[in-house]
């Protein structure tokens, strides 16, 4: 058992844990941050995708130990009142449906638009390429994408 | 999207309270059985089992069915908004309990199947919706001393035009009595759709803020004090259980409370999901023999159509049209065809979870559910216990698609709770979930179309072979209720709005013990591949192009309708010069006393002829769905339902060997990504004020359409799914 320090949500955390513990099942079940969500275990649907130092990371093949001393942002830390220019996209474009993959989604997109302020639709497509969203809600994905990038919500 | 207008159709003949034999065996009431009056007594600003108005205004209304990502949590609440004539900034939407006051009136229960749900609550909540409003008008009319015939409403105000008099909606809940039976509404007293503010108009779903910044809680987001987390290993076969286990060294894995033998499977408990997962993985069981102990699907399937070539052995006559193999033996010319779907996966987002807690007074459970009357009664029987002590929790679910109409993870979570004395949440791996899945079951069907001498259609047999499904997920007696016919199984594997005299189903029974289950679409996702290829195939043979070959044999003017519309979308007629061709399916949702929703799609494709990968560049679709109440939502319904098809036509398959499923994960069973999606283009139809189903509508459209463009760009055949590069490399070389 290791005690690993890091920030969440720019708060700081301390935990308890094996060190190999997946990022996942802190935030989820001990922090209770449960916007996080558990797809699939092997980095394979992006469900559980947050930030680590602002890259976009799939929490459940990323280990407790290696967040130590990081900046650990999730979906209820990308703004403080849901009003991220994305989460007001994916309102306006009516994305989800039934939205458990939606929050590794948003996270995955916000890292994008960090970077690149008005990406391609061919750059949004293959930065997106990793996250399943069985409802099929893909098309309004990348247009809530779009819209959030022109600057328009 | 284009909401046209077509001529109006109104809901006489299903208003009254009646009871049609369908042909699922099924009763179909969609009549309002005003059980609700007893819930209506008491409270204050209660009106009925629906709706409470506070006296600030503020309107609660109980949404009666399960959420899983259609949209009828908004959709239904706005149903009795409508006719309540509420300010829907003033709503806020709660969960109905489990309450027989909220049952389905198709389903007599809380279940949500075969997209009826807005279909079958359409006129209970609209009655309900009129019925709160009519008791606060006579509350108004008493206390003004007026004709209640003499007041109208606003939105939230009820307007006396003669004395220019207004008052609010909280006011008038105030002044409500509501006591013994409520005012009786006829359906003739409902709002006239044309006077709807709310239905038709893109209400934006209430549920997408909480969805979009991670706050909505589903079942396995639940945290209850004290709990622990608990998982279930099945056997590979159904119907199996352990013999023995390495309980004593699983026991002994960190964190691990406990591990125990239940008849049906292992059940492990343990302190966090690492250590849960973790001793998992390192069970080891010897397990009882059962009938699917050896299955094995690529022998299996070869078996399935060896059956339906043999014309001499004979399946469950499920559907029958004149006397189509007569007709058949004086054909001019028969026209044959074989077709074969895989085991398909529902691969929910969320895997199955629900937490229970199991004390001395009873049980309270967590879950998302398609079938909340079901789990209440497996929660009580799987704690010892009677269904008035079960506290039941209905959340949304991270997916539904059928898989969650049957509900063994409730009993899992109340058995393990029940076994530790502690809450646990049962939380289930990715690998399990597909391990053990239900799944869509594999086919074979052979059609055989007769021509006579004119190229006219004459005869259409249809024979297919697939495990039943009824007796597995329901029951035996159901099965032979219903004289053998599996709807589950069988639906679609027809072809009503087609000018087809003779017309014969037959379901060949594999019974082989798989687990299967209803899957979206359900039969239509393997049957309309062989109907719409088939029209293809009859209008190849007859020299007729596949649109224009449709619209004459289409005798519904609905049908013929979306056809025309969908080909003027795809410019049917541009031949595509650039290595793509189109092909086109129409497909149908429903029953006959439900009503039918249609839809007709086009693919543009190209094929790799080296690779075998089948790109899909566009799809258009029309749909008709009656009366869209949310038009936009169905179109995001349509989309998705076109991706899922889309996914299962070139992707999907699961495969047994051994008695034991291959796939494990989203690696090896891959379902469509980002990079994969064509763009959509989706129009919506309203032929009619009846909202007719939906959720389900698109898949059957989409495995014919993208074979039907491969015939077109080829000249061969795509007829076994999914439509992988080997499939395609095989059909090139056919």
């Amino acid at each position: 058992m290791a005690s690993i320090s890091f920030t969440i949500n720019e708060k700081p955390a301390r935990v308890d844990a094996e060190a190999d513990t997946p990022l996942l099942w802190v935030v989820r079940e001990q922090l209770k941050l449960t916007g996080t969500k558990f797809g699939c275990g092997s980095g394979l649907c992006g469900a559980c995708t947050v930030h680590v130092d602002g890259q976009p990371v799939r929490s459940c093949q990323t280990s407790i130990s290696q967040v130590e001393g990081r900046k650990v942002t999730t979906i209820e830390g990308l703004s403080p009142d849901g009003q991220h220019p994305l989460q007001k996209a994916w309102v306006t474009e009516q994305v989800p449906q039934c939205g458990y993959c939606q929050s590794g989604q948003i996270m995955q997109a916000a890292a994008l638009l960090a970077t690149n302020k008005q990406p391609t639709r061919e750059q949004i497509v293959e930065h997106m390429d990793g996250n399943i969203c069985r409802c099929g809600t893909y098309p309004r994905i990348v247009r809530a994408i779009e819209r959030a990038a022109g600057g328009r919500s | 999207m284009n909401v046209m207008d077509k001529s109006m159709r109104n809901e006489s003949g299903l208003t009254r309270r009646q009871m049609l034999a369908g042909s699922a065996g099924l009763t179909f009431a969609f009549a309002f059985a005003p059980a609700m009056d007893a819930l209506a007594q008491g409270a204050a600003g209660k009106l009925n089992a629906y709706v409470t108005i506070a006296a600030d205004g503020a309107i609660t209304i109980l949404m009666p069915a399960p959420e899983m990502g259609q949209g009828v949590n908004t959709t239904l609440p706005l149903i009795i908004a409508e006719e309540l004539d509420a300010d829907w900034s003033k709503v806020k939407v709660e969960q109905a309990p489990v309450n027989p006051a909220y049952n389905h009136p198709v389903f007599r229960a809380q279940y949500q199947v075969a997209s009826l749900t807005t279909r079958g609550y359409w006129m209970p909540l609209r009655t309900a919706g009129a019925q709160a409003r009519r008791v606060l008008l006579d509350g108004a009319a008493a206390k003004w001393n007026v004709p209640v015939t003499e007041l109208t409403t606003e939105p939230s105000t009820i307007v006396h035009a003669a004395s220019n008099r207004k008052m609010s909606y909280g006011e008038a809940a105030s002044l409500a009595q509501v006591s013994g039976a409520l005012p009786e509404i006829k359906p003739e007293q409902l709002k006239p759709a044309a006077q709807f503010r709310l239905l038709g108009k893109d209400v934006p779903r209430h549920d997408l803020p909480d969805k979009s910044s991670g706050k909505l809680v589903y079942a396995s987001d639940v945290q209850v004090p004290g709990m622990l987390y608990g998982t279930i290993v099945r056997a590979p076969a159904r119907g199996s259980g352990p013999s023995s286990f390495n309980q004593d060294e699983i026991k002994k894995q960190p964190g691990v409370v406990d591990a125990v033998a239940f008849d049906h499977a292992i059940g492990i408990v343990a302190q966090s999901v690492p250590q849960l997962f973790a001793a998992r993985q390192k069970v080891k069981a010897t397990w009882k023999d059962a009938k699917a102990s050896k299955m094995d699907s690529a022998r299996d399937l070869k078996e399935y159509l060896a059956a339906v070539r043999d014309t001499a052995k004979k399946g469950v006559v499920v559907r029958k049209t004149g006397e189509a193999e007569q007709a058949l033996a004086g054909a001019a010319k028969v026209i044959s065809a074989e077709f074969t779907s895989p085991y398909v996966y529902h691969a929910q987002m969320e895997p199955l979870s629900c937490t229970a807690s199991v004390t001395a007074d009873g049980v309270e459970v967590w879950a998302g559910t398609q079938w909340p009357t079901k789990s209440v009664e497996e929660a009580a029987k799987a704690a010892g216990t009677t269904p008035d002590k079960v506290k039941f929790h209905t959340l949304q679910m991270g997916g539904g698609y059928g898989r969650r109409a049957f509900v063994e993870y409730v009993t899992d979570a109340v058995m393990l709770s029940k076994a530790v004395g502690k809450p646990v949440k049962m939380v289930q791996s990715r690998e399990d979930d597909i391990r053990v899945g239900r799944f869509r079951p594999m086919t074979a069907q052979k059609v055989d179309v007769g021509l006579d001498a004119d190229g006219k259609v004459i005869a259409w047999r249809h024979r297919l072979a697939a495990e039943p499904v009824a007796p597995y997920v329901y029951n035996q007696a159901r099965l032979d209720a219903d004289k053998g016919v599996d709807l589950i199984v069988i639906y679609g594997a027809d072809v009503p709005f087609y000018d087809v005299p003779a017309h014969l189903t037959e379901h060949l029974y594999e019974d082989r013990g798989a687990r299967v289950a209803a899957y979206r679409g359900i039969g239509a996702g393997y049957t309309n591949l062989a109907n719409e290829a088939m029209i293809d195939e009859i209008a190849l043979a007859t020299g007729k192009d596949p649109f224009e070959f449709r619209l004459a044999l289409l005798k519904d003017p609905r049908a013929k309708a979306i056809v025309s519309r969908v080909a003027e979308m795809a410019e049917w007629k541009r031949k595509r010069t650039d290595g793509r061709a189109l092909g086109m399916a129409f497909s149908k949702l429903g029953l006959p006393p439900v009503g039918f929703s249609m839809i007709a799609t086009v693919a543009e494709i190209s094929a790799d002829q080296a690779s075998g990968k089948i790109k899909v560049h566009n799809m258009w679709s029309v749909a008709d769905v009656g009366l869209p109440l949310q038009p936009n939502n169905v179109a995001a319904q349509i989309e998705g339902a076109l991706i899922y098809g889309l996914s299962g036509a070139l992707k999907e398959a699961i495969s047994i060997k051994d008695g034991a499923v291959e796939q494990s994960n989203f690696h090896d069973y891959e379902v469509l990504r980002q990079s994969d999606i064509p763009r959509i283009e989706v129009e919506v139809v309203r032929s009619g004020d009846i909202p007719l189903p939906v959720g389900e509508l698109a898949i059957g459209c989409t495995a014919p359409a993208v074979a039907n463009a491969f015939l077109a760009l080829t000249g061969k055949k795509l007829r076994d799914m999914p439509f992988s590069p080997d499939t395609v490399k095989a059909a090139l070389k056919a």
